[in-house]
């Protein structure tokens, strides 16, 4: 009954709010008025991870730190920034988490050599076969 | 055809089978760490958050001695409970100075009126763009910064009184 009772409490009361009472920054929800700009802050805002909900980019999240970073992405590219600059900025304080495209480290290596490797495995593989068969 | 090279697929899935449950079974680690630490504290200069109270720049923090910079908000719930822990380390001497994060002056005066005011300087920083420079992803978060202005250690998430001994020691460490 307690627990009942409690759930119920629980689905009715308000939920605490995380977010901040300011309206959003100004680039947040708006568009670059150059179209050419807006396309390169759009794909750079899709590759960047969102902080707050870490499975979104920043173009598909609501939180108001993706907006920021939305924000500071688009008045950037407005200044005149190239996207990789702004990419490596972010790179430089969180890792390389951050961005979405896999990174040319060393440690990607075998992400980077996987399809090669695969493609020499199973040319291998037809090639045996091939060879059997004719003998 | 060898086989061995015949059972390759076999030990493959289940080597693929192994890392997804490992995997599975490790924590989910969602907190995310500034690179910055142990580098200078990008500069930047931030307006005061309420009246009577300085502003906030990256000069000024390297001030000879360790501080630490407190990234809180009205609106940040855990910020209350980290208040009086902040307030006790004030008392013990540690100065401390705010960064408040999307919030307006009347948001700010409230906040302290009700929890007090533990900071030296509170800077305003109105679209995140200060806690984005220092690599930081939410509030409340604490950086303690040496006495050259350099990042020397990250606190995420609110400070709790157990939490006390060891940021003293890092501001011991930052020295």
């Amino acid at each position: 009954m307690r627990a009942l009772v409690l759930s119920v409490a629980l689905a009715l009361a308000a939920p605490a709010s995380a977010d901040s009472n300011l309206p959003p920054s100004y680039w947040a929800y708006r568009q670059l008025p150059d179209p050419k700009q807006e396309a390169k802050a759009q794909a750079l805002m899709q590759e960047l991870r969102c902080l707050v909900c870490q499975g979104q980019s920043i173009a598909d999240s609501d939180a108001d730190l993706a907006a920021d970073m939305r924000d500071l992405v688009r008045r950037r590219i407005a200044a005149g920034e190239k996207p990789e600059q702004i990419r490596a900025w972010l790179i430089e304080r969180y890792g390389d988490w951050i961005s979405y495209r896999p990174t040319t480290e060393p440690i990607a290596l075998p992400l980077w050599a996987a399809p090669i490797i695969l493609l020499i495995f199973g040319g291998a593989i037809v090639a045996g076969r091939l060879k059997r068969k004719r003998s | 055809m060898s086989r061995a090279l015949r059972l390759l697929p076999v030990i493959l899935v289940i080597w693929i089978l192994i890392a997804f449950t490992w995997r599975l079974i490790q924590p989910n680690d969602s907190v995310v760490r500034s690179h910055l630490v142990n580098r200078e504290v990008p500069s930047f200069s931030l307006p005061s958050g309420i009246a009577g109270v300085r502003g906030l720049d990256s000069a000024s923090l390297a001030t000879g001695e360790p501080r630490l910079v407190n990234f809180f908000a009205s609106w940040c719930v855990p910020c209350v409970a980290e208040a009086p822990i902040l307030e006790r380390l004030k008392q013990q001497g540690v100065k401390i100075d705010g960064i408040a994060v999307r919030d307006s002056p009347e948001g700010i005066t409230a906040f302290l009126d009700r929890n007090g005011n533990p900071y030296e300087r509170i800077g305003s920083d109105q679209s995140s763009r200060v806690q984005l420079s220092l690599g930081s992803s939410g509030v409340p978060e604490t950086f303690v910064v040496d006495g050259r202005g350099v990042i020397r250690f990250q606190f995420v998430g609110p400070i709790g009184s157990a939490d006390v001994p060891m940021v003293m020691k890092q501001l011991e460490e930052a020295k």
